[in-house]
């Protein structure tokens, strides 16, 4: 591990944490232009977040310690999730702290904060909140694990630096099983991050929010972080996208000008991706709660498939 | 009586089994002096640390036996304390130790008369499973595990004035007793395999005995049914969540976290130490059992409304992982994968650990609850974490454990048992390589689940509003309660934070039953990382991870402190626009299993009582049942009946008529004798 | 492994997907388009197979197969789904995720049987054959589950998508005369389908088969 490692990981949290919102305003942006509106610009969450920044801090009467630390442990757990998946080259000296079921761990833990959080006030919003994103979590939890399992299972590893380095050092290779993977993949995206089929962002009806659920008791500096864990769960599992299935470009030393390279590409991939979120979200039309366990059951079989496939072929 | 004294393991273990004894007799004595009998569970605390003490001085020693003068003219006590045995001392004088300082402080309020017969009976109980740890010949072993199902059944209806208590334990001691006998016959078959008289009762003879394949799987079968009615997996589940609500709390935890750990070790020493030469399809079995025990505990523990017996479902899907990875370890085995099945044996034992602490944590906890509300319902909790803010606190930690999220305990194992689904593409039958990772897919949906279900029953307890205004007068736990609440929380983070060393403790029995080099070679690590060797290379750092959340989080609330210092106001929660607001108006248990109940609909056996639209006092609820007990247990109960039916026929209530039937049966014995 | 045979086996992969896509998907207008992406693929990969063997033949083949399932079978679909009136129609369809865990057992079971099979033929993309079976197979059980008559045309048009495939994977294609005789009987098999639909709906009022069922007590 040297000091270029430890250069590069700092630049990876800061990249992840400052620039996750600037994503979720991308996808934000894209959304009103596919809707034939202007939008407020890719900068608005920055704005939206100073906004709450200096407000005042609301709490309900019955929140507990659980309900105040919940937003911290938010943040912190999706900047450890955003600071393992190789971003820009696969050394990065957090990597062995874990590996890609790890990551799932973590996300699960974020989870589990948030819905504990969301009950901890006491209300019929919160504990309906939070036991739709329960079942949401552990639905797509296992999707994921098994899109996962697919690249470990070629790169003979579940640590994503090592699965990242093999996927870009071989020559161009056309992994059929990806395939299935990275359509689940897409499907679990959606799901985990409050995306359209399963969740409407922009819904104003507490009754039909899963995500907006968790978050309804939240104000000023808390809301501003729970907000902020959002956006950087998105971009994590966007990062986490890339890594698996487009890593092209990744700079494999970590010198400067690969670095700059894998920079800019990096750019390019999550517009690419982002605008993609927002035509997803455009064409699609949100799903009746109970039709999210069929939904999320389809990535999941996609994924198994995927392994399947990997073993038929034997590649 | 022992046949050599020094600092042997083995003698420290037996003469914590006779002071067990011994404080079991003195609660006779002592029968009206309260305190002296709530010090004898301090005694008897004591004594389980030196068991497991023990333990960990046995693990790295060689294995040691010896002989008590006792027993059957040729068959004396065979005593043995090896490496898979040491691990369950460990667990189980750990785990014995936090329930017996709590049970010192729990029972402050009950009659004397209770304290002085739970003691007798809960010291006679820890005897016994000293015992079957200790066991080295089927003699002893049968023994201790009888005397075993009698005290804890003793145990499980100390509240046998309700009739409930009664039944369960009824239910409890019908399938111990049926796993006995099949256990007996395994034992017969082994010792004829023997070919050594008595003499191959012994478990060294059995040791060195190869059966023939059909006679081991005859074994394996009898030994799993055996055995299983201890563990409680599928179909032999029905006495846990009977048993688990009316048993005292303490009694709870120490059923859940020891005693159905038993019925592994007995797994595992029948089918790695006995059998020696496992064949691939038990393997394939006990996956599929387990797998199966899994799921259905987790989708019923989502779907109950009284918390001891949704923590008694979720023991029963622990179990079903638990079995699973044993699968794993023998199906590895069996076709000579040394590494993969020291892994899958290390997840294993992992889990069998970690279950064991987190689970008497939680029994636990749920005693403390009960005491301070006398409610075991969920949906009459709430808001419990502002009246008893250190039960609260340390269950949160116990309710992470068990949802298997990192960087706690639940998760190490979980981390490790993928890790072996994982490796498991090598087998010699495309059928096996295809299927096995859609084992890993049906754990990490238990994973998953479990998390529900502990989402479910921390949220409701501790979290919200009081449901009641009962609720209101609870109290936190005592000086007692607490101290063995912290121990077993503390326990869960040292085996979540720690897995390299946790591993380390594995390595000896792994090594005993499997093979010392691949026990040497397959997870390395240290204090920071726990690494896979050889060819998967991944690690997993659950210290790095805390130190990461814990330095991000407190950071962020320096800065945030500095940056934004908005004061801060309490006010009351949005109610969607309305006026009334009440706490009735937050989410019941049921209603927080209802996703569930939909999803996995087609599992349940459900009775939904939906009130009309117009009523003034509308009532919901629903009941969720076992079908299995419908489709397997009242069957058998109705052709029991049936045949005891029959049998009544033979009953005339004439002397002449008894005489008359021993006399035929005489003729009938003198005419076939020759 | 070369490039080509790479992309045999990734459009294989896609194969399967769209199969198992067309066993999930209610709406018939998403049928028919993943009817016709099926059969792109199916083109491509012959287009692919032909590339690698030199077998010009395969050329003809391909071009065929993309004409005939690309565009003039799902033309006629989508005028005959147009003219019923079942643009927006969409079949209920219970418990998707379990019926795709029986395609995912019946998946493991073609595969398990395909190894030796696969085996014994001499070709570059023979790996293939596995799933060129399981989408035989799952075309079948899509045909068993569907409820009216369009779908399991449907079904069977997939099931033919997949029996070419098989044949091209296991001997690279079957003779050229054969293939257009199937590839006539299709189309002329689609029309008379066609014909038949309409009759059926004039005598029944409907598509649904619980119907004919019902009519032939």
């Amino acid at each position: 591990m040297t000091s270029r490692a430890l250069i590069l990981q700092c630049l990876q949290c800061a990249l992840v944490f400052a620039g996750a919102p600037l994503l979720a305003g991308w996808v934000e942006q894209c959304r009103a232009w596919f809707g034939n509106r202007h939008g407020a610009g890719p900068l608005q969450p920055y704005r939206v977040l100073r906004k709450l920044w200096r407000k005042e801090l609301v709490v309900a009467h019955a929140a507990s310690w659980v309900f105040r630390t919940a937003p911290y442990l938010l943040v912190a757990a999706m900047i450890i999730a955003g600071s393992i998946v190789p971003l820009l080259a696969p050394i990065v000296p957090l990597a062995p702290a874990a590996d890609a079921i790890a990551l799932v761990g973590v996300f699960a833990f974020a989870r589990m904060v948030s819905a504990l959080a969301a009950m901890d006030i006491g209300t019929g919003f919160g504990s309906m909140g939070a036991r739709r994103e329960m079942l949401i979590g552990f639905l797509a939890e296992p999707a994921l694990l098994m899109v996962l399992f697919t690249p470990a299972l070629i790169s003979h590893s579940t640590s994503l630096a090592v699965i990242v380095r093999q996927l870009t050092t071989t020559r161009l290779f056309l992994y059929p099983s990806m395939a299935f993977a990275a359509s689940a993949y897409v499907m679990v995206l959606l799901a985990e991050n409050a995306r359209i089929p399963v969740d409407n962002p922009d819904t104003h009806l507490e009754l039909t929010m899963i995500h907006g659920a968790l978050h309804l008791e939240y104000a000023g500096r808390h809301l501003a972080l729970m907000e902020w864990a959002g956006a950087i769960k998105l971009a994590t599992y966007m990062a986490i996208g890339i890594a698996l299935f487009l890593p092209w470009g990744m700079s494999a030393t970590g010198s400067a000008s690969g670095i700059a390279l894998a920079t800019g590409l990096l750019a390019v991939k999550m517009t690419a991706a982002g605008t993609a979120l927002a035509a997803i979200e455009t064409l699609l039309a949100k799903l009746r709660l109970f039709r999210v366990p069929e939904f999320l059951g389809t990535a999941f079989m996609v994924a198994v498939l995927g392994i399947l496939v990997h073993f038929l072929l034997g590649t | 009586m022992i046949t050599q004294v020094g600092h042997d393991p083995l003698d420290i273990a037996l003469a914590v089994c006779a002071m067990w004894l011994v404080l079991a007799a003195a609660s006779l004595a002592l029968s009206h002096r309260p305190r002296a009998l709530r010090a004898l569970f301090v005694g008897g605390a004591a004594g389980s640390f030196l068991f497991a003490a023990a333990g960990l001085l046995a693990l790295f020693a060689p294995a040691t036996h010896t002989t008590l003068p006792l027993g059957l003219p040729q068959l004396a006590f065979h005593l043995r304390l090896d490496a898979l045995a040491a691990v369950f001392a460990i667990l189980f004088g750990f785990t014995a130790l936090a329930i017996s300082l709590y049970t010192a402080g729990y029972l402050r309020h009950e009659q004397t008369a209770r304290i002085a017969r739970m003691a007798g009976q809960y010291h006679l109980l820890l005897a016994a499973i000293g015992l079957v740890l200790l066991a080295d010949d089927a003699y002893v072993f049968l023994i201790a595990w009888e005397t075993m199902a009698w005290s804890s059944y003793l145990l499980i209806i100390s509240d046998d004035h309700m009739v409930l208590a009664r039944r369960a334990g009824l239910l409890y001691l019908i399938t111990e007793h049926m796993g006995a006998i099949a256990l007996m016959l395994a034992f017969g078959i082994l010792q004829a395999g023997t070919h050594a008289g008595l003499a191959g009762y012994a478990f060294g003879v059995m040791r060195e005995t190869t059966l023939p394949p059909a006679l081991a799987s005859v074994v394996f079968a009898l030994g799993l049914f055996g055995f299983g009615a201890k563990a409680g997996f599928l179909p032999l589940h029905a006495w846990l969540p009977e048993a688990h609500p009316v048993a005292p709390s303490p009694v709870s935890a120490l059923l859940s976290g020891v005693l159905l750990k038993l019925g592994i070790y007995g797994i595992l020493l029948f089918t790695l130490e006995l059998l020696h030469a496992p064949l691939w399809w038990w393997g394939v079995l006990m996956l599929v059992l387990g797998l199966v025990t899994a799921l259905f505990g987790a989708i019923y523990s989502a779907a109950q409304n009284d918390m001891k017996r949704l923590l008694s479902y979720s023991s029963i899907e622990n179990i079903g992982l638990i079995l699973a990875g044993i699968g794993l370890t023998v199906l590895f085995q069996a076709y000579h994968m040394a590494a993969l099945a020291t892994l899958a044996l290390m997840a294993t034992l992992y889990q069998t650990l970690n279950h064991a602490v987190f689970k008497s944590l939680l029994f636990l906890g749920t005693g403390s609850v009960l005491h301070a509300t006398g409610e075991r319902n969920l949906g009459k909790l709430g808001g419990l974490i502002h009246r008893m803010p250190w039960v609260a606190a340390l269950l949160l930690i116990g309710s992470f454990a068990a949802a298997g999220v990192p960087p706690f305990n639940g998760f190490v194992s979980e981390w490790l048992l993928l890790q072996s689904f994982l490796g498991a593409t090598s087998f010699p039958q495309p059928y096996l390589n295809m299927a096995v990772p859609l084992g890993a897919a049906a754990v990490v949906l238990v994973a998953g689940l479990a998390a529900y279900v502990m989402v479910k029953f921390y949220g409701i307890t501790f979290l919200g509003q009081p449901r009641e205004a009962a609720l209101k007068n609870a109290h936190d736990a005592g000086f007692g309660e607490r101290i063995a609440l912290l121990l077993l929380a503390g326990g869960c983070l040292f085996l979540g934070l720690f897995p390299a060393w946790t591993v380390d403790l594995f390595r000896p029995a792994a090594a005993q039953l499997i093979d010392p080099g691949a026990a040497r070679d397959t997870l390395e690590g240290h204090v920071l990382f726990c690494r896979l060797h050889a060819a998967t290379h991944a690690d997993y750092g659950p210290l790095i991870v805390l130190g990461a959340l814990a330095l991000v989080s407190a950071a962020l609330v320096l800065i945030l402190r500095r940056l934004a210092p908005a004061p801060l106001r309490r006010v009351a929660p949005w109610n969607g626009g309305h006026d009334t607001r009440t706490a009735r108006m937050q989410d019941t248990a049921e209603g927080f299993g209802q996703p569930i109940r939909q999803v996995f609909a087609p599992f349940f056996r459900m009775q939904i009582q939906r009130p009309a639209p117009a009523e003034t006092a509308p009532v919901y609820a629903s009941r969720v049942e076992d079908p299995l007990w419908y489709a397997l247990y009242l069957p058998i109960t109705r052709s029991v009946c049936r045949m005891s039916e029959w049998v009544a026929l033979l009953r005339r209530r004439r002397i002449a008529i008894y005489l008359l039937y021993a006399f035929v049966t005489l003729i009938i014995l003198l005419v076939l004798a020759p | 492994m070369p490039l080509f045979a790479q992309i045999t086996n990734l459009l294989a992969a896609l194969f399967l997907l769209v199969a198992f896509a067309m066993l999930a998907q209610r709406r018939i207008v998403h049928l028919i388009n993943l009817y016709a992406l099926q059969g792109g693929i199916l083109a491509l990969s012959i287009v692919a197979v032909g590339y690698g063997t030199h077998q010009e033949s395969l050329y003809l083949s391909a071009a065929l197969n993309g004409l005939l399932k690309v565009i003039v079978i799902p033309l006629i679909l989508y005028r005959l789904v147009r003219r019923l009136g079942l643009a927006w129609n969409r079949e209920n369809l219970l418990r998707v995720p379990t019926l795709l865990l029986v395609g995912l057992v019946l998946n493991i079971f073609a595969f398990d049987v395909a190894l030796p099979i696969a085996h014994l033929a001499g070709t570059i993309n023979r790996d293939t054959f596995g799933i060129a079976l399981a989408s035989v197979l799952l075309s079948l059980l899509m045909m068993i589950v569907r409820t009216t008559a369009l779908t399991q045309v449907l079904g069977f048009l997939s099931l033919e998508n997949g029996l070419i495939f098989a044949a091209t994977s296991v001997t690279y294609g079957m003779p050229m005369m054969v293939e257009l005789g199937i590839a006539l009987d299709v189309i002329v098999g689609v029309f008379i389908l066609g014909v038949f639909f309409f009759h059926i709906r004039e005598e029944f009022d409907s598509l649904d088969l619980h119907r004919f069922d019902r009519h032939e007590e």
